[in-house]
């Protein structure tokens, strides 16, 4: 048989990361320090605590921690940082990142090809770069016939929806964009927005495909709302709030899967045709209507549309983590030492490193974080799983299983719901 | 306006309701075609096929080249299934020269237009895949043709389009040790595709897709002139290997695959076990075939066709494929017509898509068995 992919080597892997690693050393020298220089000589050098902050000065700042984390920890403790990077959009653009990743080589390997596999060097760690760099210098076309204003509005108000649906996912206790009493009704209302953007930009579009592809988008989401929203019921009545930490919080012994299985399953399927994923990726059928609501996007318009979907995505599994599967809760598997290094300094040999605390990186909040990041990996995972095994299926067949089989399973699992609560099993808070 | 127009010229009313969609040439689910699709809402009202975009002429340029000569451009249509093309061709010369062909040449011609078979099902296999959104499907049957493709490179030195068929013969013998690496790539094959039925044949969801679509009975069958695999998934057991057999195939034993469903998923699945019953064949050719001895017969430069026509056909991946010679005793042949079985095929396809879904669309088209570039010749 033929060699389909070259062989794996330790040795080569080791000389590509000393490559890397050479390159990046390379420029910085070659580049960076350079332009720190030249910035070095134009400005102004301030005056702090009665010293000239000269650059040996802030190098020697940089690197002493009693000055530098307050800083970081003060930049931690504002919204901005909770906004653009943790909870929200730089976590979840990483994640989503990760994932667009993962389902290329997932899929590679169920597939038997090697996926991306030289840019980067590494099993092609860098194609994402590469393929966002091409969109970037990509020409934006726009049908002359397009509705200018909406067809440019539409990627940008989807990535927003999507970041907004990102912002009401609690990662770890406390750390939520917009901890908000109603939370879960805000879920619904970011979902229910978006069969309205993605018919407004294929009507926009002016075009024959795009039409028919936001039509069949607007069948399947519409359709499949009310199986989502059912399917959610159950976990509303054992928990007796819609504040996704406090769903969270009352999962503590056990996940609401072990209970309601059901529901589960439903909000897992229904998830899927939401994500327009195989087998329910009728809006972008290829063979049939080209790219669907997709066709007339061109160059970073795409891009983010692309951004949009894999951000939806990640906050569709977390979602999923944080209603069924306990969310942050584990076993504590962080070692409690790295807190104490912080709060309470270190004693290595004459010298004691005395660090300032950050009490926000709290054991609890790492633990939760590594167990919260696990689960919607793991959910992730079986979302990417069916694109290798299924084929696509058909818009009556789609609205049937939407229509009839899912609503009444999603009652069946009202029913069992309501049995445990008044079996006295369960109640409001968990496990009476 | 005169009332009096010709039917085709007459102005048609503009329904609102119906949208025309040009599905091609430049269309991911069209291949090098055009399909002409009215739709009102998800149902199609009307097709038409508009092929016509990769026509080369090859019938023409035939005129105008020896019988020699003729082998390497006569191939282009199937380049996928480059033996089989050639076959009716090759035998219709021979017949027009006076040529006996060797034994063992026979049987060298049944092994590879066998694997030719099953390299050109493969992928068209994957493009079925594909066009029903399963991606495995897709890539499966992209590698493994690879095997059958490394075979045909052994034995004929090209990748896909050998010209290893001519009057007299093979263009040269099979390499040393041929016999035992092809067993075991044809042993291996089978194992494989045996495989795909787990992933592709029984999948729930593609059965309930393809099943009760684009149903073509036994009696439109025949009447709309389908061949190969879309007459034999209507149940009509039609296989040119059984009912003329050219060559060696009356010494072989194998059986024809009919199913009586005639829907897509009937139409899907025929090529997929005429795969098995071919690996039967080229195991069997590879055992009853003559260890030694000529593989060609030589022939006079530029030889001359006697004054006569000769019309023969055989059982191509897609269906009958005839070639009809005419000589008028030069060296180059007066007329060539080939028959091909993909244009047959594509005449059912207008009847199977009124008032099916959109949804349907591809895989109706695809399942039958219609390559473009040899309908267009």
């Amino acid at each position: 048989m033929s060699v389909i992919a070259p062989q794996f080597k330790f040795s080569e892997f080791v000389k590509s990361l000393l490559d890397n690693a050479f390159w990046i050393l390379f420029l910085m020298v070659l580049v960076g320090l350079p332009a720190v220089m030249m910035i070095l000589f134009v400005i102004d050098l301030p005056v702090i605590d009665g010293e000239l902050l000269t650059p040996f000065l802030a190098f020697t700042w940089l690197v002493d921690p009693t000055r530098t984390l307050p800083i970081i920890h003060a930049l931690m403790a504002t919204d901005f940082f909770r906004i653009a990077v943790f909870p929200g959009f730089g976590f979840a653009a990483l994640l989503a990142a990760g994932t667009i990743f993962a389902e290329r080589k997932m899929l590679a390997k169920m597939q038997l090809r090697v996926g991306p596999f030289y840019c980067g060097k590494i099993e092609g760690i860098l194609q994402l770069m590469g393929d966002g760099l091409k969109l970037i210098s990509k020409e934006i076309i726009i049908p002359a016939k397009a509705d200018k204003p909406l067809f440019w509005a539409a990627p940008v108000l989807f990535v927003a929806t999507a970041a907004a649906f990102v912002s009401l996912i609690p990662v770890a206790p406390g750390w939520v964009v917009a901890d908000i009493d109603l939370g879960l009704l805000g879920v619904f209302a970011v979902i229910g927005f978006f069969p309205i953007i993605t018919i407004l930009s294929a009507w926009s579009a002016n075009s024959k495909y795009p039409f028919i592809g936001g039509i069949r988008a607007l069948f399947q989401m519409v359709s499949f709302e009310i199986p989502l929203i059912l399917s959610l019921l159950g976990v509303v009545m054992l928990t007796g709030t819609l504040n996704l930490s406090e769903i969270v919080e009352s999962q503590s012994a056990f996940p609401w899967i072990v209970f309601l299985p059901i529901g589960a399953i439903v909000f897992f399927i229904t998830m899927l045709a939401e994500l327009e994923r195989i087998p329910f990726d009728l809006p972008e059928a290829e063979s049939e209507i080209v790219a669907g609501w997709l066709t007339e996007f061109s160059g970073m318009m795409y891009g983010l549309v692309q951004l949009g979907t894999y951000l939806k995505l990640y906050a569709f599994a977390a979602l999923f983590v944080v209603l069924f599967l306990g969310g942050w809760h584990g076993p504590m598997v962080v070692p409690p030492f790295p807190y104490e290094i912080i709060t309470e300094g270190i004693t290595m040999g004459p010298v004691t490193a005395q660090i300032p605390g950050l009490p926000l990186f709290t054991q609890e909040m790492l633990n939760g974080t590594f167990w919260f990041v696990l689960k919607t990996v793991a959910v992730i995972f079986f979302i990417l799983l069916p694109r290798g095994v299924f084929p696509r299926i058909r818009v009556d067949m789609l609205l049937n299983l939407g229509w009839t089989k899912l609503i009444g399973l999603c009652f069946v699992n009202i029913f069992i719901a309501l049995g445990l609560l008044y079996a006295g099993v369960l109640g409001p808070g968990g496990l009476q | 306006m005169t009332a009096e127009l010709p039917p085709g010229l007459a102005l048609q009313k503009v329904d609102e309701r119906i949208m025309t969609l040009n599905v091609g040439p430049q269309h991911p689910g069209s291949g090098h075609m055009r399909l002409i699709v009215q739709i009102d809402g998800d149902y199609i009202v009307a097709c038409d096929p508009d092929p016509g975009y990769v026509h080369r002429g090859e019938e023409k340029m035939a005129e105008y080249r020896n019988y020699i000569l003729n082998i390497p451009h006569l191939e282009r249509p199937v380049i996928h299934d480059s033996c089989n093309v050639l076959y009716p061709y090759v035998l219709g010369v021979e017949e027009l020269l006076g040529i006996e062909v060797p034994e063992r040449a026979k049987y060298v011609r049944v092994i590879a237009s066998e694997l030719n078979r099953c390299i050109y099902t493969m992928y068209w296999l994957a493009i079925y895949g594909i066009f029903l959104g399963h991606s495995t499907m897709f890539m499966w049957p992209a590698g493994d043709r690879e095997l059958l493709i490394d075979l045909m490179e052994k034995m004929t030195g090209a990748r896909v389009t050998h010209a290893y068929f001519v009057p007299g013969g093979v263009r040269n013998d099979l390499p040393p040790n041929f016999e035992d690496v092809c067993l075991r790539q044809v042993n291996y094959f089978e194992k494989r595709i045996k495989e795909y039925a787990d992933i592709f044949y029984d999948n729930p969801i593609l059965i309930s897709r393809t099943r009760d679509t684009g149903v073509l009975s036994r009696q439109d069958a025949i009447r709309l002139g389908t061949t190969g695999s879309v007459l034999r998934a209507s149940g009509v057991d039609f296989d040119l290997r059984k009912k003329e057999p050219y060559d060696v195939y009356d010494e072989l034993d194998f059986k024809t695959n009919v199913l009586k469903e005639g829907d897509s998923y009937a139409r899907s699945k025929i090529p997929w076990l005429d795969m098995l019953e071919s690996c039967q064949i080229i195991r069997q050719a590879l055992k009853k075939m003559p260890k030694s001895g000529s593989v060609r017969v030589k022939l006079k430069p530029n030889p001359k066709g006697k004054l006569d026509s000769v019309y023969k056909r055989v059982e191509s991946g897609r269906g009958s494929l005839g070639c009809y010679i005419v000589s008028d005793g030069k060296p180059e042949p007066y007329r060539l017509k080939m028959s091909v079985g993909s244009f047959r095929n594509l005449i059912a396809l207008p009847y199977l898509l009124k008032g099916e879904k959109l949804g349907n669309m591809p895989s109706v088209y695809w399942s039958l068995n219609y390559w473009p570039v040899e309908a267009d010749r």
